[in-house]
């Protein structure tokens, strides 16, 4: 899966889609933003989000932070290794990193970018 | 609008890359490579820390030792020539202006270092409350300062200073020349080995680059936090404040029994009647932190609020400070912090948290 594939958000989200199923993560800028993650409130298998509802929260040393559903959908699956490896998300923001899935899920493609706007929105911003 | 102040290491904090906050209005590095990096790198090996914020006053003259035994908590007339001690600057209700280190090079000349975000508020105080034969210089701008914290720390400091200092005791300090005088200090707010540099200012950065050479790195204020932290160190703004006293700081042990200094009356009353708060330490297994200003819960009430909460890399559990109902200040205790994501668990403990071998 190449970052071709993926979708960014103006909140520093990404997920990508394989079949029904999109995978969610924060961008490699917003790991970068939030410092070392030491703590990441996983979402119960089940949870069904509005894109832009809070998703999860993540806890660097200094602060938590919201990250918002990039589309609406139903948690399938959560990333069982964050439990014990926060730093994953420092390492590999967009891919070991994955924080979960959803599944299904409504895409609302108007808000999202493609890597190369996602690149060009952080230079602008 | 007070404009932002720098450091005299300002520009090599920009240089190494450093992200920059503002801590008490001043533009300081919170992470170089990352607060984790930097808090372990302290606790095996060593770190260097910008520390040219805090405020450095030089107390002199005849005087000089009976006004600061009549400022200070500090036992003063038990502080011997390189010698220095940890106490408070109290108002006259008791109320914890600051808490600072005390240095005597003898009886007539004395430096204290403060807080940088109390600074300008210790230095009005004082001055209006010194009597003749001392003189108050604010070396603040002239007298710069780092800290070498860690296990290698102390060699690390002799092979760049050339100065023995494994041999000085804790809260002992010696001078040195460095461009003029200069002063090793075995102190620190790391909980680990340690020493604090004082040199003139128009030398800090060549002293800086010097540790660099000799492969000691940075560490941040972040680091600085979460190490001081797991020490059990206090914060003046978080564990300590104007609106408290060392009764209710729990540290009754920074205060002299046998000087008249400002504030003793309204601080024995207080001592007598007993503190309604007093400021604890809390443990919180898991990494889901608790942060200050969130309360702490006991069968659906609050009875608290952290002070200061955060995952501690080396004891691998949330720490932190509170001010807790005395009724619940009990080690072993527990109670809920609601840190409105979620109810926490924590246990409440006695600092430090993290003990060097």
């Amino acid at each position: 899966m190449s970052i071709m594939e993926m979708h960014f958000t103006k909140d520093h989200e990404w997920f990508r889609v394989e079949g029904d199923e999109a995978t969610v993560g924060i961008t490699d800028h917003a790991q970068q933003a939030l410092g070392d993650i030491t703590f990441v409130d996983l979402p119960k298998v089940g949870k069904v989000v509005s894109a832009h509802d809070s998703l999860l929260v993540v806890e660097s040393v200094k602060a938590a932070s919201d990250v918002f559903a990039p589309v609406a959908g139903t948690v399938s699956a959560v990333n069982e290794k964050l439990a014990s490896s926060p730093e994953l998300i420092n390492q590999s923001a967009c891919a070991d990193g994955w924080l979960c899935k959803l599944k299904p899920f409504i895409p609302a493609m108007t808000e999202l970018m493609t890597a190369e706007q996602y690149k060009i929105f952080l230079q602008e911003h | 609008m007070v404009s932002i102040q720098k450091t005299p290491l300002c520009e090599r904090h920009i240089q190494l890359g450093a992200r920059m906050v503002d801590f008490s209005g001043w533009y300081m590095p919170v992470q170089y490579d990352g607060i984790l990096a930097e808090h372990h790198r302290t606790r095996k090996a060593a770190s260097l820390f910008d520390t040219c914020h805090m405020g450095r006053f030089q107390v002199t003259g005849p005087g000089a030792l009976d006004a600061l035994d009549r400022l200070l908590t500090t036992d003063i007339k038990s502080i011997k020539d390189g010698q220095c001690k940890y106490g408070f600057l109290l108002r006259e209700d008791g109320g914890i202006l600051d808490d600072l280190i005390t240095y005597r090079f003898n009886a007539k000349s004395w430096l204290i270092v403060v807080n940088a975000g109390t600074q300008a508020k210790d230095r009005e105080w004082i001055q209006a409350r010194l009597s003749t034969g001392v003189t108050f210089t604010d070396v603040s701008g002239t007298l710069a300062k780092i800290d070498v914290q860690g296990p290698n720390a102390l060699s690390c400091v002799q092979k760049v200073c050339g100065i023995e200092v494994a041999s000085l005791g804790y809260f002992r300090f010696m001078t040195f020349d460095f461009g003029g005088q200069a002063m090793a200090s075995r102190t620190g707010y790391t909980g680990e080995k340690g020493v604090e540099l004082y040199v003139n200012t128009d030398r800090i950065v060549e002293l800086w680059d010097r540790f660099l050479a000799a492969g000691v790195k940075p560490a941040g204020l972040g680091a600085r936090d979460t190490l001081r932290l797991e020490a059990g160190l206090p914060l003046y703004g978080h564990e300590l404040s104007e609106e408290m006293t060392p009764v209710e700081a729990s540290m009754m042990r920074y205060v002299t029994k046998t000087s008249d200094y400002i504030g003793r009356a309204a601080l024995m009353q207080r001592q007598s009647q007993g503190a309604a708060n007093v400021l604890v330490g809390f443990r919180i297994e898991g990494r889901q932190s608790a942060r200050a200003g969130q309360p702490l819960m006991s069968q659906g009430r609050q009875v608290g609020t952290v002070t200061s909460g955060s995952y501690g890399p080396t004891v691998q559990c949330v720490i932190g400070f509170a001010r807790l109902e005395r009724e619940f200040a009990i080690v072993g205790a527990r109670v809920q912090v609601d840190t409105g994501r979620a109810i926490l668990e924590a246990m409440i403990v006695k600092p430090p948290f993290y003990k060097a071998d």
